[in-house]
């Protein structure tokens, strides 16, 4: 039976419009499903037609939300089905049985043992009171979960397209061990997008679950793609981690029912702090594995061994985004308490870690990968303090990295397919070999770092939230972003400084690669210009709903930022004086030069190769002992959060 | 338009700010070309030199704008004129009481500018140079902003306008920070012992690092945009005193000359001494001065 009894905010209650939003919200979650299940049977040309399809289809659906759910806050829907209660629990125990087989398969012991756990509590818990569980609303949508729609519908879907081309080149041309099984790929691809959908959409905590495991088994899935060694290696390793945010889930569903005979989100939340602090410390743990916080960091890096189109979806748009908005969601909660502040230090230490370390890297990925792993620090610090300035900025972060990192990402992954190479230092000249994608890179990272880009504005509200809650906070801010700065500039001159003369190389790029390369990085620039707008019409009204009080940019400020951005856009302009009025000379090399500026004459008339080489400060920044430390540290924060959270 | 802590924009604001961006683009590197010529005076005394005369930056200037422009990338120079005019820029905003931490944002900016026009040069000499103004940034990023944190706590505005009109000198609440920022103003002004990005002569390790492959009008660009820069920068000094405009005044020339000392009695350091010693002072001279802030409060 189907119960669509609205329950709804005075306002509106146009049954045909409630009919509209829980429509879409079901077709949001059920359309990536089917998707993914004809893609799975689909040959090469279908699949190149639901793809595409799909790309149109499923940022369409999410712009929809946006549009129909005009100005009210919140939507909740009671959406009874038992039937699918039923069919989700017996999906969790398939889903339970089959970690548990991967677990002994692999003999990865600790897999099967915490799956076990979790399956044993999670039946025993619905079975023992499932008729006495009462559930009022199942589904809900507000602006944060729009937000994040909007998130995963166009980026998921720009990855799905970019794939399409990535995997078919990645089986062309390489070596690899795997075989060709790109039907299972794209499958667990839009199975992803539906579960993460799910995610954002549940109010039912027990739903939230479902679609989180799902999450953390089509991660380990993506990532065991390849099939070698490592490749398994690296996929358990996010799995065992992974689980055990999914016991520390578990226990929390059943702490609050059992406490407060509560299972839904939005009843947690009102709660507040006195009523669930305990489980939210719970489910924020689960956040901060599933966010890559450290200890738990070297799943995300491991997590590089898959093809890139899977980096970009993990670090994006999906999975580690659903830690921070779980996060940043019970922020309310955490708000205030001892136990939020933990969080943010454990989010602070990570992200000033993370951004030191990746000084260390010459990996383009492992770069990209200890960059994401900063951010989502910077985003648990948000969740952690709960303040109404730091929910905002957690927001605004979440939205600016998702688009820049993305970028990032698929740019890397199509030069790594050209130049064969992943290491930065090979990266030299690509502003010759590689225009176009040399280009976007440099608006992806300066995306990601620059004023008056996003991220820019995003840190910068971090700072002020932080700043007015606890100045000494800001410590972690502060020094991690000069590191932030020397990484990404470093990485900037080393596309454009050329020592040889370099080929072409950027011919032959599939039109599905370069077409999401090109939405991402207008996206890039013009979410800039269109914050203003995302932060009055979504972030603020629900910032507002949840603290009674906003924050925002100041008007003149806003002003400030936009006239940079118009003066960075006049910078292509000087093109045009190309090499006009200037002489052009080889470079100084002592006076030494053998041939132009490429060689030069050594001692004893040997001649020698000029070579340029960043720095990479290992003596300061160096990933080994860094790592330990911040897992120490880190390891302390949690076990302290838990002890005061309990006691 | 300046968000006052009323919210109100006037038009006679308007028109002051525009007054005040005037003379400041006009007579900002009439006084920083004084400045480094003073400098150059001052510096030869010390070395018992004669010198030039006060009005030799000028003159150099003058004369860079006739040479031929010689580059070795043909994009290079691009750059360097976004970077120049990035710091004018900056020190507008600054100078029209706009939000301090903008202000160092727009600053990173334009320092960005200038190295990616160093990397785009393409010549090993250049390239060293670049990474090490990079590390020349990392290590005083970390106490501008710590400042930029201080002076909110106190004044309760991270806006200019509101930090000058407040009522008591900073340096009271702030001594820490000051001499911090101290410490690393004088890798800002390019001195010793922290000019490591660039040398004034060119006969030294790093060549003229940074600026090696500029020349002509370009180099004469990265000359004034430091006459600007400068200025800005003894305008933060002066905020930690503005409340007594005449000895904020003689504190920015006190620091100014403190820091020619310091350039002529130090030789170049490593960049490891720079990195560690100039967080060593964000740490405890600006993080200490915050945390006493913080619990008196």
């Amino acid at each position: 039976m189907i119960n669509l009894s609205a329950v709804i905010d005075p306002g509106c209650r146009a049954l045909f419009f409630y009919g509209g939003i829980v429509g879409l919200l079901l077709f949001l979650i059920l359309f990536p499903l089917l998707a993914a299940l004809v893609l799975l049977f689909a040959n090469d040309r279908l699949r190149n037609i639901m793809v595409k399809a799909a790309t149109v289809i499923i940022p369409v659906y999410s712009l929809g939300l946006v549009f129909t759910h005009f100005n009210l806050p919140v939507f909740h829907f009671a959406l009874q089905i038992e039937l699918m209660n039923r069919i989700m629990l017996a999906l969790e125990i398939l889903l339970g049985m089959y970690i548990f087989w991967v677990g002994l398969k692999y003999r990865k012991y600790w897999i099967s043992i915490l799956i076990f756990i979790q399956v044993v509590l999670m039946t025993g818990f619905e079975l023992s009171n499932g008729h006495n569980l009462v559930i009022e609303h199942n589904l809900f949508v507000d602006k944060f979960s729009i937000i994040m729609a909007l998130i995963i519908g166009i980026i998921g879907s720009l990855i799905g397209l970019y794939a399409l081309g990535y995997m078919k080149d990645f089986h062309a041309h390489y070596q690899e061990p795997s075989k060709d099984n790109r039907k299972f790929f794209f499958f667990i691809i839009y199975v992803f997008l539906s579960a993460m959908f799910g995610i954002v959409f549940s109010n039912n905590l027990l739903w939230l679950y479902f679609f989180w495991e799902i999450t953390t088994l089509c991660s380990f899935l993506l990532i065991r793609y390849k099939q070698t060694e490592e490749a398994v290696n690296n996929a358990s390793r996010a799995l065992l981690y992974n689980l055990l945010g999914g016991v520390a889930f578990v226990i929390a569903i059943i702490y609050l029912y059992v406490t407060k005979g509560v299972v839904e989100l939005d009843k947690m939340i009102a709660l507040g702090k006195a009523g669930a602090l305990v489980p939210a410390v719970l489910l924020s743990f689960a956040g901060m594995t599933k966010a890559a916080q450290l200890p738990f960091s070297s799943w995300l890096l491991g997590a590089m061994v898959a093809p890139s189109p899977v980096s970009a979806l993990l670090h994006s748009s999906t999975m580690v985004k659903a830690g921070v908005y779980l996060i940043i969601r019970l922020a309310p909660i955490l708000q205030g308490s001892l136990a939020g502040l933990l969080i943010a230090l454990v989010g602070g230490v990570t992200f000033l870690l993370g951004s030191f370390i990746a000084v260390s890297q010459s990996n383009a990925k492992r770069v990209l990968a200890y960059s994401t792993i900063a951010n989502l620090g910077l985003i648990v610090m948000c969740g952690g303090i709960g303040t109404y300035e730091a929910v905002w900025a957690g927001i605004m972060l979440i939205i600016f990295h998702a688009i820049a990192k993305c970028l990032l990402f698929l740019n890397v992954g199509v030069i790594e397919h050209r130049i064969h190479s992943r290491d930065i230092e090979d990266m030299s000249g690509l502003i010759i070999s590689m225009p176009r994608i040399s280009i976007m890179m440099q608006i992806g990272i300066a995306g990601m770092f620059l004023a008056p880009f996003g991220m820019l504005i995003s840190k910068w509200a971090v700072l002020k939230a932080l700043v007015d809650y606890n100045p000494l906070l800001a410590v972690f801010v502060v020094f991690g972003s000069a590191a932030t700065l020397f990484f990404w500039v470093k990485w900037m001159g080393k596309l454009l400084e050329v020592v040889k003369p370099l080929q072409d190389r950027e011919k032959g790029i599939s039109g599905t690669e370069m077409l999401p390369l090109y939405i991402l990085a207008s996206l890039t620039v013009g979410v800039c210009a269109f914050y203003p707008a995302i932060s009055s019409r979504l972030i603020e009204p629900y910032v507002i709903d949840l603290y009674g009080r906003t924050t925002t940019m100041a008007q003149g400020n806003i002003v400030i930022m936009s006239f940079m951005m118009g003066l960075i856009a006049l910078f292509p302009l000087s093109f045009i004086n190309y090499g006009k009025r200037v002489k052009v000379n080889d470079s100084y090399l002592s006076g030494d030069n053998a041939d132009s500026s490429i060689k030069f004459y050594g001692a004893a008339g040997s001649i020698k190769d000029v070579q340029i080489k960043n720095y990479y400060l290992e003596n300061y920044f160096g990933e080994a002992k860094l790592t330990e430390n911040g897992i120490v540290l880190c390891s302390i924060f949690l076990v302290v959060m838990f002890g005061v959270a309990f006691l | 338009m300046l968000d006052l802590p009323g919210g109100h924009v006037r038009g006679g604001f308007l028109m002051k700010t525009i007054l005040i961006i005037m003379v400041y683009l006009i007579f900002a590197p009439l006084l920083g070309g004084l400045l480094a010529g003073i400098d150059r005076w001052i510096s030869a005394r010390m070395q018992a030199r004669f010198g030039p005369p006060i009005w030799q930056p000028f003159y150099d200037v003058l004369k860079l704008r006739q040479k031929e422009n010689i580059v070795v990338r043909r994009s290079q120079n691009f750059y360097i004129f976004f970077f120049l005019l990035f710091i004018i820029f900056t020190g507008g905003l600054f100078f029209a009481g706009y939000d301090l931490l903008l202000v160092i944002f727009a600053l990173t900016l334009a320092g960005i500018f200038f190295v990616l026009g160093a990397y785009k040069a393409s010549s090993p000499y250049s390239f060293l140079g670049a990474e090490r103004e990079l590390l020349q940034m990392m290590a005083y990023e970390p106490m501008v902003i710590l400042v930029a944190i201080g002076m909110y706590m106190v004044t309760g505005s991270f806006y200019i306008a509101d930090i000058n009109s407040f009522p008591h000198p900073l340096l009271r609440y702030l001594p820490g920070l000051f001499l911090g920022f101290v410490f690393i103003l004088v890798i800002k002004f390019r001195k010793s012992p922290f000019d490591l990005s660039m040398s004034h002569h060119a006969h030294q390790e790093l060549v003229r690092g940074i600026i090696t492959e500029f020349s002509g009008k370009t180099l004469a660009w990265i000359e004034i945009a430091h006459w600007y820069e400068n200025v800005f920068l003894l305008g933060i000094v002066y905020l930690f005193c503005a409340s007594q405009p005449l000895a904020g005044c003689l504190l920015a020339l006190a620091v100014y000359f403190m820091v020619i000392l310091v350039d002529n009695v130090f030789a170049r350091l490593k960049w490891q001494t720079m990195l560690e010693s100039s967080w060593a002072a964000a740490a405890v001279l600006g993080l200490g001065n915050i945390i006493v802030l913080h619990f008196l409060r």
